[in-house]
């Protein structure tokens, strides 16, 4: 490998860009492509596609030869509202299945380090720190207070957002008012439809760390099936 | 970035490496069969003296894909390595799992 390609994907990384390493495994030879730049016309178009959607290295069969595509995602991070009953229970299965965690919460009284240790928790409103935590394609955002003053600014920052995943806390009565007030604020059906809620798919979740797994599992499908409907792991 | 992907964070180490005058060598797991230890697109990252960090297997093959990988450094040509329980090797190279893993070797230049 070329050095300077070492330091171009190490570069993109640093920067959350997805990008794929293609090396012909005959000759050597290899080049970079980065998801953004994504070329309909290249060889190569749909795996690339495919690739990065599943988010796994694999090695290709094509009339030149073998070729091997290792995939660099950038990795994935959720963010929540609220320094909550659910949120203390989600944070370390979110964080055992690969995730980056961020908390945020204006509550001084509810976002402590002895509640949350080790943990990138800010004390502040969503509307404030959203901009500033660079959301993407390979962020999820769970609401959490059911408080319309801290989650409905999450909500409109995250329906603005590639984000891969938006789940909201709350009863089908909650979400019913959160929708209107959604509404008012200009997001169309089909925007607000990207939320899932009431968050975390329906296995009859009582617990706190019971319903932080119906919302893990959802959020895992939410990453690994993406629009393509294939599956990755 | 949390700690395990500091740790994990082979082309970081490889690009540290080169930058201080280093000869480098990368080993990349290309596919799998049955119960390989480490997944597709695992790294390994080797210097010329055989320092290494990262794993392609687990522990398993690293000691032969390390020899390769220094071979590499000094031919400057990449490797296309078989490691399984197909090989004659494999019990000796300790994949006793019953996997199968192919591993790419090459140079940083």
């Amino acid at each position: 490998m070329d050095q300077n390609l070492l330091k171009q994907i190490n570069t993109d990384r640093a920067a959350r860009l997805a990008t794929i390493l293609i090396t012909d495994l005959k000759t050597g030879t290899q080049r970079v492509v980065r998801e953004s730049e994504l070329d309909s016309g290249d060889p190569l178009h749909q795996d690339l596609l495919a690739a990065f959607r599943g988010g796994k290295s694999r090695s290709l069969e094509t009339e030149s030869g073998e070729l091997f595509l290792n995939v660099y995602t950038p990795p994935t991070r959720l963010i929540m509202t609220g320094a909550v009953h659910i949120s203390q229970a989600l944070y370390p299965m979110a964080r055992a299945c690969g995730h980056d965690v961020v908390i945020v919460d204006p509550r001084e009284a509810f976002g402590t380090n002895e509640r949350f240790p080790d943990i990138d928790l800010i004390t502040g409103w969503p509307g404030d720190h959203f901009p500033n935590l660079g959301i993407d394609a390979y962020a999820a955002i769970v609401t959490l207070t059911h408080d319309p003053k801290i989650d409905d600014p999450a909500l409109e920052f995250a329906l603005n957002s590639k984000a891969f995943y938006i789940g909201a806390l709350g009863s089908r009565k909650t979400h019913a008012r959160r929708v209107e007030r959604l509404t008012v604020a200009g997001f169309s059906e089909e925007q607000i439809s990207r939320i899932a809620a009431p968050v975390g798919l329906d296995i009859g979740a009582k617990s706190p760390s019971e319903i932080a797994v119906s919302i893990l599992a959802q959020l895992t499908a939410a990453l690994r099936l993406r629009t393509s409907g294939e599956q990755a792991g | 970035m949390s700690d395990m992907e500091r740790r994990d964070d082979i082309l970081t180490i490889a690009e540290t490496w080169r930058n201080s005058g280093r000869e480098v060598a990368l080993a990349t797991v290309i596919s799998t069969w049955g119960s390989a230890p480490r997944p597709t697109g695992s790294q390994l990252v080797i210097d010329g003296d055989g320092n290494f960090e990262g794993s392609v297997s687990g522990g398993c093959v690293e000691g032969a894909v390390i020899t390769e990988a220094v071979g590499v450094i000094s031919s400057g040509k990449p490797a296309l390595l078989e490691f399984g329980v197909a090989d004659e090797n494999a019990w000796e190279l300790g994949l006793s799992c019953g996997g199968k893993i192919r591993v790419y070797v090459e140079k940083v230049n």
